[in-house]
């Protein structure tokens, strides 16, 4: 035992010990956390490079004009019918996803969303066309549980066996598109396409203040994801890039009944306009062309339009592709 | 069954009962949503709130007569509500049990033994009564209810729904499918926390020192039929009764009935059948009314009683009322909506779009954690066609409004739409008012029909570096002179071409030197070299009929100006206050 009645030479060496280790463990760790620059600008996620092409070249670019449609179901069974049946783009075993337009929280009647017996009819066909699975899904405006649910489109798309997907932040990636000027780094609804094999776009026919139109192209606007607002301030050229960006299966265009003023929400039974009018095409850009017609307009009248066809999403003169028209 | 194990199961049955109550205030008509669940009852069965607003009311709204049920169950058997059903007391009980089991008997004993301060939460019931009082109107005002501030039942429901469930829902463990957002939780939670940790330290303080419920029902227990007391057989004086005595009600000596809150750990634990839960009074003596100085209780009622018309000289529910504290649809007008409502944060919870929240210091001190919209967070604004908040609102705070009133059809028709508040440009910060870029998606989602924002169309020559000469023209393109254009930005169908004519037509697209028109140029039409250009963006510029909004705030929430909306509603002209009206 010492005699140094403060230290001895154990408890020296006990607390010298003790000291160094802390000293290592507290070098250790700030030379593992050494960071000399700092931190750079924000990174972005890479982005992918755009979407799949859902069309089928065999099927070619057809369109059937389904007239006098008063009931949804009906005049989509004709108006496929007569482009060779719903057969000739669902396959057995396809995965098909249908982009709604459920953008607000108002009910069917007021017409500013996809009808739920259309949705529910569009899936019957292609679960009767052997699809083993169909997605529904929208990114809406409103508060998206709420317009599901108010749309009927939720329960519509439940009930015919349809599996809903509600927007969520996760299922957003950043999505540029080839020589896009807008869609670049942009979150765009990419989780709900994954696995699809089909893809399907059902919208309804609306005046816009905006834009002019709100119909088939216009609908894809529901894939984007963020503050997609910013766009308005370059509408025309986003709906170009939007039909660019998706080239889907199959479209339809539901005008049986149409909102012709106070668009895109409208709100009052006052607003709308039996057309009785059911397009289906495998050409959006002629679909909308035809589509602006129906709101007494011309495709000369929607920038968009020119503005599609010039970027190679379709053709503005649906006359060429000789459209049938069939009575419903 | 040992009665404590009785106990613990009927604590735990409400405290399930009360979180999945809490969790299923969603919206919606799965059996784990709202559909008819009675989400309300656990704050219903609370008798102050039917005390408190039956005193600045003088009624009882609809469920609250429940309350009833507890004051009988109160008067027949003492503070069973606080050691078997509260909800708040089974989280207290469970803490302050953790807090105390590893400590040594005599340290828990002196934990739980009785303490003066308890006589904290008379005053605190008493200041809270006198502050709810409807006085006359013509002395000022009608009574501040603030008992939802400490009131256990508002605390825990509020703590719950907007501190609790919106971490779960960020854990994916929510109800919620999208992260929900309140402002000003950080003092919610510190508060809810703070509670809860206390009883480390003294197990059920907050039922001991603050709850002013928990006084209430002391008061009440005094006439209880059964109570717990010592019996003739003679104590050894071990105090193992004490060591887990909940309510630190001294039951070897003379015991505090008001303070026992009916665990009956003291009957469970004693070997000698000392303690009983029986008719006849304790042998050891009983204080029926707790020790209140009556120096303390005059300051409590006086100054209870002179909170509501002080507070009131700050204005903010008169002349000096701020427009920025948009209240739900169906609230009251602010008077008698602050002599309602009990911050419990129902209608936050249930709220589909996530617009309402907690109010700060925006209404005043009174106005904390009551309602208010926030039109920035959340899903959209408040949606013009649900009712749902007013329909939970316990108190009738917020009406229960029906569609028809909400959307004036109907019956309602003559009134017109209930307005929350209205939509103002800020013309400084508009894009196509300010910065000539188109945009218009204000107008593109008002809700209402016909639309309540509407545009003006105007033309304004671009900002460009050099004027524009025409050197010629080529059937729909317009040749010019300088080569100073940016490729293709003129392109996106806003832009217009004004000839020297007056004519204009719209640009299909640019070179740097060259203009596509919409159509080839007739030969008059054609403008001659030399003639000046001008390049015109088309402007949408929204405005505001403040006969059609009805301060949804969609627009508000769909403003690409993120950081300071450049349209924003305030509570002008909301139909709940006439004084508020703002155009004839």
């Amino acid at each position: 035992m010492s005699l140094d009645p403060f230290l001895n030479r154990r408890e020296f060496m006990g607390r010298a010990a003790r000291a160094g280790a802390t000293l290592l463990a507290a070098g250790g760790i700030a030379s593992l956390a050494y960071d000399p620059v700092g931190p750079g600008p924000i990174s972005e996620e890479p982005a992918a490079a755009g979407l799949p092409d859902f069309s089928l070249p065999e099927a070619g670019r057809r369109m059937c004009i389904a007239r006098g449609a008063a009931d949804r179901s009906r005049a989509l069974q004709l108006a496929l019918q007569a482009i060779g049946g719903i057969e000739a783009f669902i396959r057995k075993g396809d995965r098909v996803l249908i982009k709604v337009n459920a953008a607000f929280a108002s009910p069917a009647l007021l017409s500013a969303t996809t009808h739920p017996e259309l949705v529910s009819e569009m899936i019957h066909l292609c679960l009767k066309a052997g699809a083993a699975a169909v997605r529904v899904t929208d990114n809406p405006i409103n508060d998206p549980a709420s317009c599901f649910a108010l749309t009927g489109i939720g329960e519509a798309a439940r009930r015919a066996g349809a599996e809903l997907i509600l927007p969520e932040e996760r299922f957003f990636r950043p999505l540029t598109l080839k020589d896009a000027v807008l869609i670049k780094n942009w979150p765009v609804l990419l989780a709900p396409l994954s696995g699809v094999t089909k893809l399907i776009g059902l919208a309804p026919l609306k005046d816009h203040h905006r834009s002019g139109a709100s119909m088939v192209m216009k609908n894809w606007y529901g894939l984007l994801g963020g503050r997609r607002n910013i766009f308005h301030q370059d509408i025309q050229t986003i709906i170009a890039e939007l039909a660019c960006m998706v080239t889907p299966t199959l479209v339809v265009l539901d005008a049986t009944t149409t909102m012709i003023s106070n668009g895109p929400t409208g709100g009052s039974l006052a607003d709308l306009k039996e057309t009785r009018t059911l397009i289906v095409g495998t050409d959006q850009v002629a679909v909308d062309a035809f589509g602006a017609t129906l709101l007494g307009k011309t495709a000369a009248d929607l920038p968009f339009i020119a503005k599609a066809e010039a970027l190679g999403a379709g053709s503005a003169d649906y006359r060429a592709l000789s459209p049938i028209e069939v009575a419903a | 069954m040992r009665i404590v194990t009785a106990r613990r199961v009927s604590q735990v049955f409400f405290f399930v009962v009360f979180v999945w109550f809490c969790a299923v205030a969603t919206l919606g008509e799965q059996p784990w949503q709202l559909r008819g669940w009675p989400v309300n009852w656990l704050l219903e069965l609370d008798p102050l709130v039917g005390l408190t607003t039956l005193l600045s009311t003088r009624t009882l709204y609809a469920g609250l007569l429940w309350g009833l049920a507890t004051l009988a169950l109160t008067v027949l058997l003492g503070r069973v509500f606080c050691g078997w059903i509260c909800p708040f007391g089974a989280m207290h009980h469970f803490l302050g049990y953790l807090g105390r089991r590893s400590r040594r008997l005599p340290a828990q004993v002196e934990m739980n033994r009785f303490r003066p301060a308890q006589a904290i939460k008379y005053y605190i019931l008493v200041f809270f009564l006198a502050a709810g009082v409807l006085l006359p109107r013509e002395w000022i005002s009608s009574g501040s209810l603030q008992i939802g501030l400490l009131d256990p039942l508002p605390l825990a429901h509020r703590s719950v729904n907007l501190i609790l469930l919106p971490l779960a829902d960020r854990l994916g463990l929510g109800p919620a499918p999208l992260p929900r957002f309140y402002e000003g939780a950080g003092l919610i939670g510190a508060v809810f926390l703070g509670a809860l940790f206390l009883n480390l330290w003294i197990p059920r303080f907050y039922c001991r020192f603050i709850c002013p419920l928990g006084a209430l029902l002391g008061v009440l227990s005094r006439w209880a039929l059964w109570r717990v007391g010592r019996t003739e057989a003679s104590c050894t004086g071990c105090r193992l009764c004490e060591r887990s005595c909940e309510g630190a009600c001294a039951p070897t000596e003379t015991i505090r009935i008001g303070e026992c809150v009916m665990c009956l750990n003291c009957l469970d634990e004693c070997r000698h059948d000392a303690i009983a839960y029986r008719t006849r009074p304790s042998a050891a003596g009983e204080a029926l009314l707790p020790d209140l100085a009556r120096r303390g209780f005059v300051v409590s009622a006086v100054s209870g009683l002179l909170a509501a018309p002080v507070l009131r000289l700050g204005g903010t529910s008169g002349p000096n009322w701020n427009a920025g504290l948009i209240r739900p649809p169906g609230a009251l007008a602010e008077e008698d909506f602050l002599a309602r409502c009990i911050k419990c944060g129902q209608c936050m919870r249930v709220c589909p779009t996530n617009v309402i929240h907690p109010a700060g210091l925006e209404g005043g001190i009174e106005g904390l954690w009551t309602p208010k919209l926030n039109f920035r967070v959340g899903t959209s604004g408040c949606q013009h066609t649900c009712i749902a908040c007013g329909h939970l609102c316990p108190t009738a705070a917020i009406r229960p409004i029906s569609l028809d009133e909400r959307v004036g059809r109907s019956a309602f028709a003559g009134r017109g739409p209930l307005r929350i508040g209205a939509a103002f440009v800020d013309r400084g910060r508009c894009l196509p008012w300010a910065m000539d870029k188109p945009c218009i998606v204000c107008q593109e989602n008002c809700p209402v029909s016909p639309k309540a924002i509407f545009t003006r169309e105007v033309f304004n020559a671009v900002r460009t570096i050099v004027p524009l000469t025409v050197k010629g023209t080529d059937r729909g393109r317009l040749l010019l002179a300088s080569d100073a254009l940016d490729a293709g930005r003129f392109g996106t169908g806003d832009y217009h071409a004004l000839l020297s004519a007056g004519l204009r037509l719209r640009i299909a697209a640019n070179t740097r030197d060259a203009l596509e028109l919409e159509r080839p140029l007739t030969p008059p039409e054609s403008p001659a070299p030399g003639s000046a250009v001008v390049i015109q963006v088309r402007l949408q510029q929204p405005y505001v009929d403040p006969k059609l909004c009805i301060g949804c705030g969609v627009c508000e929430h769909e403003c690409p100006v993120l950081g300071r909306r450049a349209i924003r509603v305030t509570a002008e002209n909301e139909s709940r206050h006439p004084r508020h009206r703002m155009v004839l």
